[in-house]
């Protein structure tokens, strides 16, 4: 349906539909599609038993869990945080705002090693943060805990830079005239402004869901990687690289695209209904 | 799209290829005028090969007046043996096993299967051991593999599915306590016990140092003698080393990388270069760190930085890497087998 309505739309300042249609094709296969059709055409080579043993070995299954878990809770953990944040650096003036801002971002620029490695320290059973969690006998370091702590720092300011732009659309006068009919705090949030925000807030959620399913960098320091229990799926596609089993290698990650493909696109699915929902 | 599986089917998959693409982009721009070498190696020779490269490259200067630059790259072992496989255009690969080379010749035939026999000493100028490294004065009496065994002990090891480290100190433990008459069910039961000591299994031999020395887990760290000092370097005087009374002579071997220096007319300073890694001073550079050189004069000049401890080659114990890969290491091998028993 989208679709049929790009179709019908006539005037754009982008140089005709054709044009622009086909330099997004060639661009996605180019970056996109080419590799990933490599991948799914190397697991062609396997025969189906060797490709499910490949990708349903217990180890691996163990892997799927905490990757898929980890990465879910740490996106909606970022949603929850997130959302307040961008509130705060939208809505309110203080003093070195501009400096919080942009510390947002830093997850982004960091490499991923260098995260990897500090959380690790801090959370280390004799790190800053680390030595007194350990005294209420809470590990974080080398357990999966601390892989969600790395996919959580990682996954932020996708979550924050996808909602600020919708915060600073939203007019004040929209949470006056809810007042004015009689909302109270609450009924403003949830009836007015939460709506608002619901398919930017899922956007963002995606983004950080998808980034921690193939962070590998800095999850690696803080796993601790123990076989059964903190290793990540990403590790073990490594691992099979290790053996040069590239196939092998391949099959699990066409797993990863495959699970990754499907939720985002329930994600997206989802955010066009609630668009659809408002009516807009 | 028609054109897509055709294309696909020429690269091996794309990934490799871009990381090959940009691998090749950031070496050909550091190329000078003269000849240039690349030479692929693993993680922990970078100090070596910085010191190794100026006097080769003043060496050639004197003996044939030509200006050559040397690059180097550094990384995971089989990592960079992948990446040669993929394209990256290496002139010699210097390794830390032979393994990674013979996946070049075999998986992408860039020089022959029997690259080994072309220099002398099975193809490796220098070699190393694994040793165990303990806390200050040794509060746990750990003296041989068997004592990483035991209960309540500790000891960082990286992993060896990923690392040529780890999988040193498996072979290491295993091979020490085959030589030490333990019977094929002692031993591994025994190696069990180790990796069930282990708290946990980093994706490399510095990034366990770090684990040991600087977050202060665990009671042991196997690992390289040749990364001893450093460590003490680097994190203070706070450990003592262990020489198990058996361990594994770890080779570092070298190769030519044939298709590619006949491609780019290096094959003569590419010779050179591995060739003089057997020269006095170079082994002298390789002996100042901690790499054990295998002139027998220096090596008596550094004894006091090598202690005399019995050794065993993988070929002796194991038959080879690619035998102990495949009884071993690969996905469902004995590794796996113990790792996943200790789970349950």
């Amino acid at each position: 349906m989208i679709f049929s309505r790009t179709l019908l739309k006539r005037h754009s300042v982008l140089p005709g539909f054709d044009l622009a249609l086909g330099f997004t094709l060639l661009y996605l296969s180019f970056i996109v599609l080419i590799p990933l059709a490599a991948a799914f055409l190397k697991t062609f080579t396997m025969t189906w038993p060797a490709f499910w043993a490949a990708v349903s070995s217990p180890r691996v299954l163990a892997s799927y869990r905490l990757t898929f878990g980890a990465s879910f809770a740490a996106a909606l953990v970022n949603a929850f945080f997130g959302l307040i944040i961008a509130w705060v650096l939208v809505r309110y003036e203080f003093p070195f705002k501009r400096l919080v801002d942009a510390l947002v971002d830093l997850p982004f620029a960091l490499p991923t090693a260098v995260a990897g490695i500090a959380l690790t320290g801090l959370y280390a059973g004799n790190g800053w943060i680390g030595q007194w969690l350990a005294r209420v006998g809470i590990k974080v370091s080398f357990t999966p805990l601390g892989v969600f702590v790395a996919l959580t720092f990682i996954g932020l300011p996708f979550v924050v830079r996808t909602l600020q732009p919708i915060i600073e659309d939203i007019q004040k006068e929209l949470e006056e005239a809810a007042a004015t009919l009689g909302a109270n705090r609450r009924q403003t949030f949830t009836r007015v402004l939460f709506p608002i925000l619901t398919p930017a807030l899922l956007t963002g959620f995606a983004l950080a869901f998808a980034r921690a399913l193939g962070e590998y960098g800095s999850v690696i320091f803080i796993a601790g990687n123990m076989p059964m229990v903190s290793e990540i799926t990403p590790l073990l596609i490594i691992t099979k690289l290790e053996q040069y089993d590239y196939v092998g290698a391949t099959a699990i990650a066409v797993v990863m695209l495959v699970a990754a493909f499907a939720m985002l696109l329930a994600i997206n699915l989802l955010q066009a209904w609630t668009r659809k929902r408002q009516g807009r | 799209m028609p054109h897509i599986p055709a294309f696909a089917a020429v690269s091996r998959t794309g990934l490799n290829l871009i990381v090959g693409t940009l691998l090749f982009a950031s070496t050909a721009i550091a190329q000078a005028a003269g000849p240039a070498l690349l030479n692929v190696s693993y993680d922990v020779a970078r100090e070596f090969y910085k010191d190794y490269n100026a006097a080769f490259i003043k060496q050639w200067k004197k003996t044939t007046n030509e200006d050559l630059s040397i690059n180097q790259s550094h990384g995971g072992s089989s990592k960079q043996a992948r990446a040669v496989i993929d394209g990256l255009e290496a002139d010699v690969v210097t390794m830390n096993q032979s393994s990674d080379i013979d996946a070049i010749a075999t998986r992408a035939k860039l020089l022959p299967v029997d690259w080994a026999k072309r220099l002398p000493n099975n193809s490796a100028p220098t070699t190393s051991t694994t040793v165990i490294l303990v806390r200050k004065g040794n509060p746990k009496g750990i003296k041989d593999w068997s004592d990483l065994a035991k209960p309540g002990v500790s000891v960082v090891i990286p992993n060896p599915k990923i690392t040529g480290n780890g999988r040193y100190t498996y072979v290491a433990a295993w091979g020490a306590l085959v030589k030490g008459g333990a019977t094929p069910a002692q031993v591994r039961e025994t190696v069990q016990k180790i990796f069930a000591n282990v708290p946990v299994f980093d994706g490399g031999g510095r990034a366990a140092t770090t684990t040991f020395a600087q977050r202060n887990i665990g009671d042991a760290l196997a690992t390289f003698e040749s990364e001893v000092n450093l460590i003490k370097s680097e994190f203070g005087d706070n450990f003592d080393v262990v020489y198990p009374q058996w361990s594994i002579l770890a080779e570092n071997p070298v190769a030519v990388i044939d298709k590619v220096v006949d491609k780019k007319g290096t094959r003569q300073q590419a010779e050179a270069y591995l060739k003089y890694l057997w020269s006095d001073e170079a082994q002298e550079i390789a002996a100042k760190h901690q790499l054990r050189p295998r002139s027998a004069a220096l090596l008596a000049k550094y004894a006091k930085d090598f202690p005399a401890n019995k050794t065993f080659t993988i070929d002796e114990a194991f038959g080879g890497w690619s035998n102990a890969q495949k009884e071993h290491f690969d996905d469902g091998a004995i590794y796996d087998q113990i790792i996943l028993a200790i789970k349950k």
